[in-house]
């Protein structure tokens, strides 16, 4: 008899981390990239209920949802919280009726939290960016490098970063962070 | 390692986040079915492969993942001076171009030191 399909998230099971930098799998959240011209942003900031960011390494929060830019017409939308995926992202840019480009990515990504006093340099592991509060401060996010994947960084606090990254590369960048984090502690 | 000013990300950026995307300021002939032979060889294959200052595109491929064009001194691997894609040929200013050609010289080349081409 077949078994019952069960998903199994992406990096499932794995743990890592050390006192000063502390890894955590991010809950299932729906995303979507969003590409729009700038004529369009105010309208689809409507539909979704959030001001889409306009400026460069910024992101914007608002009822359960954070946009982040990524590129002059490039967002990425997430919805956190208890509707997970099917809450209905792509169901508000729908109702835009300004030309745009909305796609699911929910399982194309998965996240890994990292937080605490060492986890700017767990992430300059393999991160070349400046991530001090200065140049990177709190609810500041970039498409960026990670050793050989490329994640999406967001800032969530002084002491804490959300990586998004693509799940095929996700054992990597879990092994990477790992690394990171212990030799933060040394 | 190299930082590049990305004109879109308003953000010196580090050189892993970039990739190089050939010479810049060509432009697609306007009836390309129309010109001859030897006219689409110079178009899409021949480079000028300049030493010294040169115009590329480069794009933020880990970044914003916008193209973008460059004036970069492939002697001493500076860069002068980037500006956003679409915009005409951006003249050098003259104080930048200084230092640059001063840069130059102190840069030890092939030619220079062991080449024959001197």
């Amino acid at each position: 008899m077949a078994d019952v399909a069960v998903r199994t998230l992406p990096l499932a099971g794995v743990h890592g981390g050390s006192s000063v930098a502390r890894l955590e799998l991010a809950a299932p959240a729906e995303r979507i990239s969003l590409r729009a011209a700038a004529a369009d942003v105010p309208a689809l900031s409507a539909a979704l209920g959030l001001d889409l960011p306009v400026k460069p390494k910024t992101s914007a929060s608002a009822n359960g949802r954070t946009a982040l830019w990524l590129g002059p017409d490039e967002w990425l939308v997430i919805a956190e919280g208890s509707g997970g995926i099917g809450t209905g992202l792509i169901a508000d840019t729908t109702k835009a009726t300004v030309p745009h480009s909305a796609t699911d990515v929910s399982h194309r990504n998965t996240a890994i939290m990292v937080s605490g006093p060492g986890a700017a340099a767990a992430i300059n592991t393999g991160c070349p960016q400046d991530l001090s509060l200065a140049a990177f401060a709190v609810g500041a996010c970039s498409r960026t490098i990670f050793g050989k994947v490329e994640i999406v960084l967001l800032r969530t606090a002084e002491d804490a970063f959300r990586v998004e990254v693509w799940r095929s590369f996700s054992d990597y960048a879990f092994g990477l962070l790992a690394e990171g984090a212990r030799d933060a502690a040394l | 390692m190299l930082l590049i000013h990305c004109p879109y990300c308003e953000e010196d950026r580090s050189e892993l986040e970039f990739r190089w995307a050939g010479e810049a300021h060509i432009a697609r002939p306007e009836n390309i079915s129309a010109i001859s032979d030897e006219e689409f060889a110079e178009y899409f294959f021949l480079r000028n492969n300049e030493k010294g200052l040169t115009y590329e595109r480069w794009r933020h491929i880990h970044g914003c993942g916008r193209f973008f064009n460059a004036a970069r001194d492939t002697v001493s691997d500076k860069f002068l001076m980037t500006y956003k894609a679409g915009l005409p040929k951006q003249p050098i200013p003259s104080e930048v171009k200084a230092e640059a050609i001063a840069e130059e010289k102190t840069v030890e080349t092939w030619e220079a030191t062991e080449g024959d081409a001197r």
